[in-house]
């Protein structure tokens, strides 16, 4: 029977599999950061346990740390980088600390140093794990005791998810991206539309797609409540990574090549879910809610919860608009920012950089609006500024701060204080999520970029091709 | 894990769909490095409103959580179950959660019972004491599924790194077998 790319890494990873018993999976690769770490560290400690493959596991610091020069003022974040440092150091387990030059957020360092390789498994004390999946690895996110699992067995019990293909067809149009495909998917099948589901992402969109781009989709798996999400490695991923420095090299390089060229999902494979989503129409989005399936396009409105037939729905959106202190049929290009965030796991990697530079380039913030770029990783950033974009962001009155997970969950002194509302690449708009009483509306980093200047959401396909002063 | 096999009590109501696990334990109080002492921030912001669901007096003493679908959505964080549990809840019964949220819930022992929205809609109108039995798969009058190695578990508490290691030889053949196409240590 035709298999998979999703069927494929489940079977080379199961170790045993008792009858009537989920499967034991084997853990490629384990990434760990401060803040659901030090509890499965303790319970390691406790039982008196090995941590059995620290050469399988790697670390860092990210949802923690000030993303300003100086030291840390809050004493519980302190606490907790001091405490990873130690376990880390106990256990063997390399640490790319702040200021070694390759930290950053997680999800953003595994893949630029070629830690993320095809056909893996990945897994992660954080639910965006589903990043990795762009490079055709099985990829999710667990919880601490699962991570403490995974420290002393190497391996997860699983039961086999189902499976789901999400088909993009037709081309995209000009402005609209990556962040718009997964937001208008989700959108379309509902925050729990994947739940129990590896999703694979397919189709000639997604293959016509940059890695950054890819891992952008696979991100926000998690926010349409799949347990992954994944793509077919192909020759856009082995050039991406070929030369990183973890990926093999010389012989090892043909040898793994060979077989990621077999991974591919084959003909006549069957899903167990199968949806196709037509992009040729798709608009760039704009959450308006407070999760992210509340969301419609920038030539769209808030919607009126009188519209809803179901109860439980109205409810949700009545409850959505007033924690937004948004009028229904509100049109979204009316709707005004206080501030802007670039950043976070989904939209803060080189290209997204990049894209949102080229559209402040020589432009000035809107003087009502706060702005800030926060890059994935200390390498991203140290390439910004080898390619002049931070003086690019600077000169157009961004804020050009240290690598972190910063603004996205707001637990370092970047936060949106009660009632000031955001335009923000991240991945969720929930409420509190970027600080109490804040108001989020996840965009494209083109969008969030436009946003700033303009001070209220812009329609950034017209927004480009006006001319630059 | 403390073993589970049933439990009578009044419920508490929480009936919105998609409670996310940012909204039951807020990001600022993670940055705690014990698995305690979470249950005074448990739905921190949502609580400050007095006509919070669980503000209600019958909600205080209640060891069963009645919500509403995809409960626990979002977020990975293991607080949220923490606090839930801390808070006294021993059982979540929801017409779904949250795929992270509800193994983190089996992991520590507060039961994740999934029921028809329906059933879970006629719960939450009985004003009186409902017993949630794991061992004869009921909730009140309503028999639910519940995955049998996760049973087992929660019914002995039995510890599941234990029973993973049981395949130490399974595992050390694997390792043996698939070598590392990495070396962080040479990075």
């Amino acid at each position: 029977m035709a298999k998979t790319l999703f069927d494929k890494i489940w079977e080379t990873h199961v170790v045993a599999e008792p009858s009537g018993e989920p499967a034991l999976l084997f853990v490629d690769l384990h990434l760990i950061h401060e803040v659901t770490s030090p509890q499965a560290f303790d319970g390691l400690r406790l039982a008196g346990r090995r941590l059995r493959r620290p050469d399988l596991s790697i670390a860092t610091m990210d949802h923690n740390v000030p993303t300003e020069a100086g030291p840390i003022t809050d004493e519980l974040a302190r606490a907790q980088l001091e405490a990873l440092e130690r376990n880390c150091a106990e256990f063997g387990v390399p640490l790319y600390a702040t200021g070694s030059g390759r930290e950053g957020i997680v999800h953003v360092i595994g893949p630029e140093l070629g830690l993320t390789q095809p056909g893996m498994t990945v897994v992660c004390g954080d639910s965006h794990t589903s990043t990795h999946g762009a490079f055709g690895t099985l990829a999710f996110g667990i919880g601490t005791s699962e991570v403490e699992h995974v420290l002393a067995t190497q391996t997860l019990p699983q039961r086999k998810p189902a499976s789901m293909r999400l088909l993009f067809t037709g081309e995209l149009p000009f402005g609209v991206t990556a962040k718009d495909v997964i937001l208008g998917a989700i959108g379309r099948i509902g925050v729990a539309g994947g739940v129990g589901h590896v999703v694979e992402y397919a189709g000639e969109v997604v293959e016509g797609l940059s890695m950054e781009s890819r891992m952008t989709i696979c991100n926000m798996s998690i926010e349409a409540g799949a347990r992954a999400g994944m793509i077919a490695p192909d020759d856009t991923t082995f050039a991406y990574l070929e030369g990183r420095p973890a990926a093999p090299k010389g012989a090892d390089w043909e040898r793994a090549l060979e077989e990621w060229r077999l991974l591919a999902t084959e003909d006549g494979a069957s899903f167990d879910r199968d949806v196709e989503i037509d992009v040729r129409d798709l608009a760039p989005q704009v959450t308006w809610g407070t999760n992210p399936g509340m969301v419609t396009s920038i030539e769209g409105a808030v919607p009126d919860p009188a519209d809803y037939a179901d109860d439980d729905q109205r409810e949700a959106v009545e409850r959505a608009l007033d924690y937004m202190a948004l009028e229904p049929r509100t049109p979204i290009g009316e709707i005004r920012v206080d501030r802007v965030f670039i950043g976070s796991c989904t939209n803060a990697r080189i290209e997204d950089l990049r894209t949102a530079a080229a559209v402040v380039a020589g432009k000035r913030v809107h003087s009502s609006v706060r702005a800030m770029v926060v890059p994935g990783s200390a390498t991203v950033k140290r390439q910004a500024e080898d390619e002049g974009l931070d003086r690019i962001f600077e000169a157009a009155g961004f804020e050009w701060r240290r690598a972190g997970c910063s603004m996205c969950l707001g637990m370092n002194p970047d936060i949106l204080a009660p009632g000031e509302r955001c335009a923000s690449t991240s991945n969720r708009n929930f409420e509190g999520r970027q600080g109490a009483g804040g108001r989020t509306h996840l965009v494209s980093p083109a969008m969030a970029a436009a946003t700033a200047i303009e001070g209220h959401f812009v329609d950034i396909r017209e927004y480009v091709l006006e001319p630059v002063a | 894990m403390k073993a589970f096999r049933s439990v009578t009590s009044r419920a508490a109501v929480l009936d919105r769909p998609d409670v996310d696990t940012d909204q039951i334990m807020p990001k600022q109080f993670l940055k705690r490095i014990e698995r305690t002492g979470f249950a005074e921030f448990l739905f921190h912001d949502w609580a400050k409103d007095p006509g919070f669901e669980l503000n209600r007096p019958e909600a205080k003493e209640a060891k069963i959580l009645l919500a509403g679908r995809n409960f626990g959505c979002g977020s990975s964080r293991e607080h949220a179950p923490w606090g839930l549990q801390e808070y006294g809840f021993e059982v979540i019964v929801a017409p779904s959660f949250g795929d992270i949220f509800r193994t983190n819930c089996v992991k520590i022992g507060l039961v994740p019972v999934i029921l028809p929205q329906e059933q879970v809609k006629a719960l939450m109108e009985e004003p009186g004491e409902i017993t949630v039995d794991l061992e004869s798969q009921t909730a009140g009058p309503y028999h639910f599924e519940f995955d049998a190695f996760e049973r087992e578990a929660l019914l002995e508490g039995l510890d599941d790194i234990g029973r993973a290691l049981a395949h130490e030889d399974e595992i050390a053949a694997y390792e043996t077998a698939h070598p590392p196409r990495f070396a962080t240590t040479a990075l």
